[in-house]
């Protein structure tokens, strides 16, 4: 009974292939499987829209978007059509064909990265035994597009935007695949499905055998949370698109509907990098203990990235945004040497695993912690050390 | 260093901001404007309008067409032709009075400068309209409101101008510049008075 429930939309999808002529059932499940992803994450992105909205308002202590249906529910639906209605204006000076290609190189590697994860239990588009390599050179696609908006445009601004995308983007992009490599290493695949699966089990017969709960899994989803969040232009790393001091970078020039296909695709690019996320450190569809395993897979999935998405809206509702240098300081000097010791404390965990002794199990954590948590501690006072913090003082304005 | 503490306070704050004004209204400050409204202050004031008394906006007019808020306007936007029987003798009364709202700047000048308290500023600001033309030159009948009216709206100034009307004409003068004339005042600020004795 919970077996058919879990397997209900792999076993609809069965179904539905197998009206058709047997040429054509390969191309059919192809297009099941995209129609269904575009489906849920375009359902989720209305939905986290609204939600951010009016999460984002209570944060604020105000009431959000209540005016269009029943507490605001049809806001999405109001959104859509003053997009869609919107004049669709192309500065004179820009360059035209690129100005048109840059939302569509933001939207459709995005959707493309949707193939290689899995949704549920046997819910993966793709299983691609490269999987990760794949999610991670379609994302890169994100960064072109932002470029090409921001250059293509021939505003100043979105010149800026541009810059700084191209600048954020790439130095995140190192910590966000290193901190992905110790998964990588202790799975021995590349492919998510794989990495799923090397989840499975339980500790002490209750608990998943998920990632998060190893040192380097914890140190490795936290680093993981970071670099994704600058990866994916949300704030506190929201510089490229900075309203305040650069208008909207590379946004200023989009109006209508592509305007929205940016939109679209910065959130499409959040969910599939929470979608990595849990599917990398948490255990991905699996159920957190052995009890709730009834529990259909899928929704396990789309409750963990409805926390990633919870998380997401919650830090954008308090930290405000940082400077360009430190950015970059943050990328350079404290998580890429971070990640690198995450690598090592993995293999460490790996090669204690044979440990044997009384309290092995408690010195292996405290070691393999220690690896990390140390040098987080001295890496932070270094980098703090000689800096002021405080309330800025002025010299020449009395 | 507090290393990433600040963070987690921060996430704490917002937290308590995001459960609390579920639960605490005197949290939510918002005054959801076209269905609650703040009530005006009295000092508000958006665009003038003319006081008259009685039932009949055409007979208890205070407006006597002096003119004097027409010279005084700064922004000029103010327009009144008296109105004459026809014999052409005046009659103490505008035929008409346009004031276009969309060159007004609200400044109050004509109020102050009214000696008949005529003149009052509204506080009506829902005034959008599809015709910039048209709909925002206002005329005699849609400026005309009751006394009552403009009682609703300042009422400790329009307690004073009733105190001030009900002593008497003589009292009138003290507000009236000592250019203006005082005679007509003698005779409409006695709001009261049948709508005959207004004719000359």
């Amino acid at each position: 009974m919970f077996d058919a429930l879990d397997q209900l939309f792999v076993s609809l999808k069965h179904w539905l292939v197998g009206q058709l002529p047997a040429a054509l059932q390969p191309w059919a499940s192809l297009v099941i499987s995209a129609a269904a992803i575009l489906g849920v994450f375009m359902t989720l992105f209305a939905l986290t829209v609204l939600i951010e909205r009016k999460g984002l308002g209570r944060i604020q202590n105000r009431y959000g978007p209540n005016r269009v249906g029943p507490w605001g529910l049809l806001q999405p639906m109001a959104d859509f059509i003053k997009m869609l209605t919107k004049e669709d204006i192309v500065p004179s000076g820009a360059d035209r064909v690129v100005h048109f290609v840059a939302p569509l190189v933001m939207v459709v590697p995005v959707l493309l990265a949707y193939a290689v994860i899995p949704v549920g239990r046997n819910m993966a588009a793709v299983d691609f035994n490269a999987g990760l390599l794949f999610f991670f050179a379609v994302g890169a696609c994100i960064e072109l597009a932002v470029f090409m908006a921001g250059w293509s445009s021939r505003n100043k601004y979105s010149l800026l935007g541009g810059m700084r995308a191209i600048a954020q983007m790439i130095s995140y992009e190192l910590p966000l695949i290193l901190s992905t490599l110790p998964v990588v290493m202790l799975a021995g695949s590349m492919s998510l499905v794989d990495i799923t699966d090397a989840q499975g089990g339980h500790y002490g017969g209750w608990l998943a055998r998920w990632h998060v709960f190893t040192p380097w899994g914890l140190a490795g989803l936290l680093l993981f949370t970071v670099a994704a969040t600058a990866e994916s232009n949300r704030a506190p790393f929201d510089l490229p698109e900075g309203e305040s001091e650069i208008i909207a970078g590379h946004l200023v020039e989009y109006s209508g509907f592509k305007y929205a296909l940016f939109f679209i695709g910065e959130y499409l690019g959040m969910f599939a990098v929470s979608a990595l996320g849990i599917t990398l450190f948490l255990g991905g569809w699996r159920a957190p203990v052995l009890w709730l395993e009834w529990v259909p897979s899928y929704m396990w999935f789309f409750l963990k990235l409805g926390g990633f998405v919870a998380l997401f809206i919650w830090l954008r509702g308090t930290l405000p945004r940082l400077r360009a240098d430190h950015l970059m300081n943050l990328a350079w000097k404290f998580l890429l040497p971070l990640v690198l010791l995450n690598a090592m404390s993995a293999a460490l965990w790996h090669y204690t695993a044979q440990w044997t002794f009384a309290g092995a199990g408690l010195a292996r954590w405290l070691l393999c912690a220690s690896l990390v948590g140390v040098p987080y501690v001295v890496l932070g006072r270094r980098l703090f050390a000689g800096q002021h913090i405080g309330p800025r003082t002025y010299r020449m304005a009395a | 260093m507090n290393l990433g503490s600040g963070i987690l306070k921060g996430l704490v704050e917002t937290a308590r901001n995001f459960v609390g004004s579920y639960y605490d209204p005197a949290r939510l400050v918002t005054i959801q404007y076209p269905d609650e409204r703040l009530p005006l202050p009295e000092k508000a004031r958006s665009f003038p309008m003319l006081v008259y008394d009685g039932e009949d906006p055409e007979k208890g007019l205070r407006c006597v067409a002096c003119k004097i808020c027409e010279k005084e306007c700064p922004p000029q936007c103010i327009y009144i032709v008296l109105d004459r029987d026809e014999k052409g003798r005046p009659r103490r009364r505008p035929r008409i009075f346009d004031l276009d709202i969309s060159v007004c700047m609200s400044c109050q000048i004509c109020v102050e400068v009214c000696p008949f308290d005529s003149i009052k500023m509204n506080t009506e600001f829902e005034l959008s309209t599809a015709d910039r033309f048209g709909s925002l030159l206002l005329h005699k009948m849609d400026l005309a409101k009751p006394a009552s009216y403009y009682l609703g709206l300042h009422p400790v100034e329009a307690g004073q101008v009733n105190a001030r009307l009900a002593a008497g004409p003589g009292h009138a003068e003290t507000k009236a510049k000592p250019g203006a004339a005082p005679a007509p005042a003698a005779g409409t600020t006695s709001g009261a008075t049948p709508a005959g004795s207004d004719r000359t």
